[in-house]
């Protein structure tokens, strides 16, 4: 049971993992980037999981609604920068493979390496 | 409402607005002039709050207008001033004689953007050190390396593009193993100012979370700071881009993210929880003594300047975290100055290497034999800034150097060896600084590339090489500045140590 109700910090560590396997292991730069977006969902759903309160709504104060237990609203903020954050780095990324598909005709970074290594 | 109370916002904020007004300004040379007269303001700004926190006074900022612990609060202590000082002048002295050099790299369509990623990158490290927000460090660390991923991918050769993808991934992988940590002591302590974050997380250091995020921030920042085995980004990323670009960004970047690693290690961890101060020298003076044997060793046989340049960074990072490590006043100082002082040295060894590259093409210690003979001014700075790399009494590398052996000192047998260590890299270093200044004048002009006919570096690099250069000698006749900011410095991040 307690294992289960810790079922969001399992997803967590095993999106981690998927993510990071990916980044390590893939030749593929775009496959690279894939997994460098889940590693970085994962991170989402950690900050997403910590603020929920059982029982606890949207924070919005309204007229005549007292004792409400609300959810903690600014790991929410935090992530939605972090989002942010990780779209650029996503768009950057992929702008750069773009531009090593345009000079080196391939984006395996095995391949690259080997043209380079041609020079 | 003074002016002086709004520096620490200046800071930031001056090159944050003009950076997209930069883009607007179609013309290059325009653009680079808005970028130095901004540097030039953020140079100001610092020295400004160097003075003031050499006056005593901490300088702290409410975004907003909020307090403290809920709002974001800015914080210019002596460390902090210490390390704007670094960025702000790495940015300027790159700028102002980088003109012509970067010119040749980049095309002239698309300079204003270039610059405008410049002050991006130049307002993300000012922010990462005025900051006293641990989720704000996040988001000006991603600024900053998002701004410098495209600096350096505007190095001439196709090889900048592999270099800086290695470079963008491992900086994320780091930025997010930083944002896992400050998520897990948020979750364990409800706040993310530094200032709050070191009162409220005695109640619940004794909790595995707080021990991971210890960890996770850790090995995050060591990534970004290029601590050896997590280096394998950096000499790749220092080669291939542009040389004005590896000039600011080796004087400033990884010794931003050594700032944060110390300032989370010992203002937040080392007070709270129980032997982390054994873990941490336990985890990073091996790694710091393995980081100056193999950074020296490789840069001993390397043949390419840049590249060569760029082992002794990893060397030298290494000397800046086994300081850190000693966890003593002398071990914090050594630390800190040596921030400064290799800022000062490596920045000028790479205005030098930009001087070359500049009026040579292939920067190789066969293709740079007798360059001394037609570029001598360019050489002797290169020469001054060497050996102000190795150590030599008399030039600021030696203060720090020495420091660090008298910390080493005290600490019995690990110390000798440390201090054996050092000893021998820093013989290492008058190697491959001589290997350099061997061929430069003494070395006869290769059938390939004849030396012949080239001139000497236009004047604005040669001046700013030479400020440089000059600073290297002041700072090591009078280190009263540095030291004075490394001293409140370490006093204050060892006053929560027993």
């Amino acid at each position: 049971m307690e294992l289960l109700g810790l079922f969001n910090y399992w997803v967590f560590a095993v999106l981690l993992m998927v993510g990071f396997y990916a980044v390590i292991a893939k030749p593929n730069m775009i496959k690279k980037l894939l997994g460098l977006s889940i590693f970085q969902a994962a991170v989402f759903l950690l900050y997403i999981t910590m603020d929920k309160v059982e029982g606890g709504t949207a924070p919005i104060i309204q007229a005549g609604v007292v004792d409400q237990i609300f959810s903690n609203p600014l790991p929410q903020v935090l992530i939605l920068t972090a989002i942010v954050v990780g779209i650029s780095t996503t768009a950057l990324g992929l702008a750069i493979v773009v531009r090593i598909f345009e000079a080196y005709g391939t984006i395996e970074e095995d391949e690259t390496q080997s043209l380079d290594l041609e020079e | 409402m003074n002016l002086e109370g709004q520096l620490p916002a200046l800071q930031i904020v001056v090159p944050l607005v003009i950076a997209p007004l930069v883009v607007l300004l179609r013309d290059a040379g325009l653009a680079w002039a808005a970028a130095c007269v901004t540097s030039v303001m953020c140079l100001a700004v610092a020295v400004l709050q160097a003075s003031g926190v050499l006056g005593g006074e901490v300088a702290s900022y409410q975004m907003g207008g909020w307090p403290a612990p809920f709002g974001i609060e800015l914080r210019v202590d002596a460390f902090s001033a210490l390390i704007l000082l670094v960025i702000t002048g790495a940015s300027t002295l790159s700028l102002l004689g980088g003109r012509a050099s970067l010119a040749a790299d980049i095309a002239d369509s698309r300079q204003p953007l270039f610059y405008a990623a410049w002050l991006i990158a130049l307002a993300g490290l000012s922010g990462i050190a005025v900051t006293g927000d641990a989720f704000n460090v996040f988001v000006f660390m991603e600024i900053s390396s998002l701004a410098t991923y495209i600096l350096i991918a505007a190095g001439p050769d196709r090889r900048a593009l592999t270099a800086v993808f290695k470079y963008l991934i491992m900086g994320t992988i780091g930025a997010t193993f930083y944002l896992i940590g400050v998520g897990l002591v948020y979750m364990m302590t409800g706040t993310l100012n530094f200032a709050d974050m070191e009162a409220r997380i005695a109640e619940v250091s004794d909790q595995r979370p707080i021990l991971v995020a210890a960890g996770f921030i850790t090995i995050g920042l060591a990534l970004k700071a290029a601590v050896f085995p997590l280096h394998v980004w950096l000499p790749n990323a220092y080669t291939h881009a542009p040389n004005i670009v590896t000039a600011f960004v080796a004087a400033c970047s990884t010794k931003v993210a050594l700032y944060v690693l110390l300032r989370f290690d010992f203002f937040v961890f080392q007070g709270n929880l129980e032997d982390h101060l054994i873990q941490f020298a336990g985890f990073m003076i091996p790694l710091a003594l393995l980081g100056i044997v193999v950074g020296s060793a490789v840069a001993v046989v390397e043949t390419d300047l840049k590249r060569m340049l760029a082992y002794s960074s990893v060397a030298q990072i290494g000397y800046i975290l086994l300081g850190a490590s000693f966890a003593s006043v002398t071990g914090l100082m050594a630390s800190i100055t040596h921030m400064f002082n290799h800022a000062l040295a490596k920045g000028a060894l790479f205005l030098a290497v930009a001087a070359i590259g500049m009026r040579l093409s292939h920067l190789t210690l066969d293709g740079i034999s007798g360059i001394a003979r037609v570029m001598p001014w360019t050489m002797a700075g290169l020469a001054v800034a060497g050996a102000s790399l190795v150590g030599i009494p008399g030039t600021a590398g030696f203060v720090s150097k020495w420091l660090l052996l008298q910390a080493a000192m005290e600490h019995g047998a690990i110390g000798f060896a440390a201090a054996a260590v050092v000893v021998l890299s820093s013989l290492a270093a008058v190697v491959y600084i001589w290997r350099i200044i061997e061929r430069a004048w003494f070395g006869t002009p290769e059938a390939a590339e004849s030396v012949v006919g080239v001139q000497e570096a236009p004047w604005p690099l040669l001046a700013v090489l030479w400020i440089a250069a000059a600073a290297n000698i002041y700072f090591g006749l009078v280190p009263a500045v540095p030291l004075d900011l490394a001293a409140s410095s370490a006093d204050e991040l060892l006053r929560h140590l027993p």
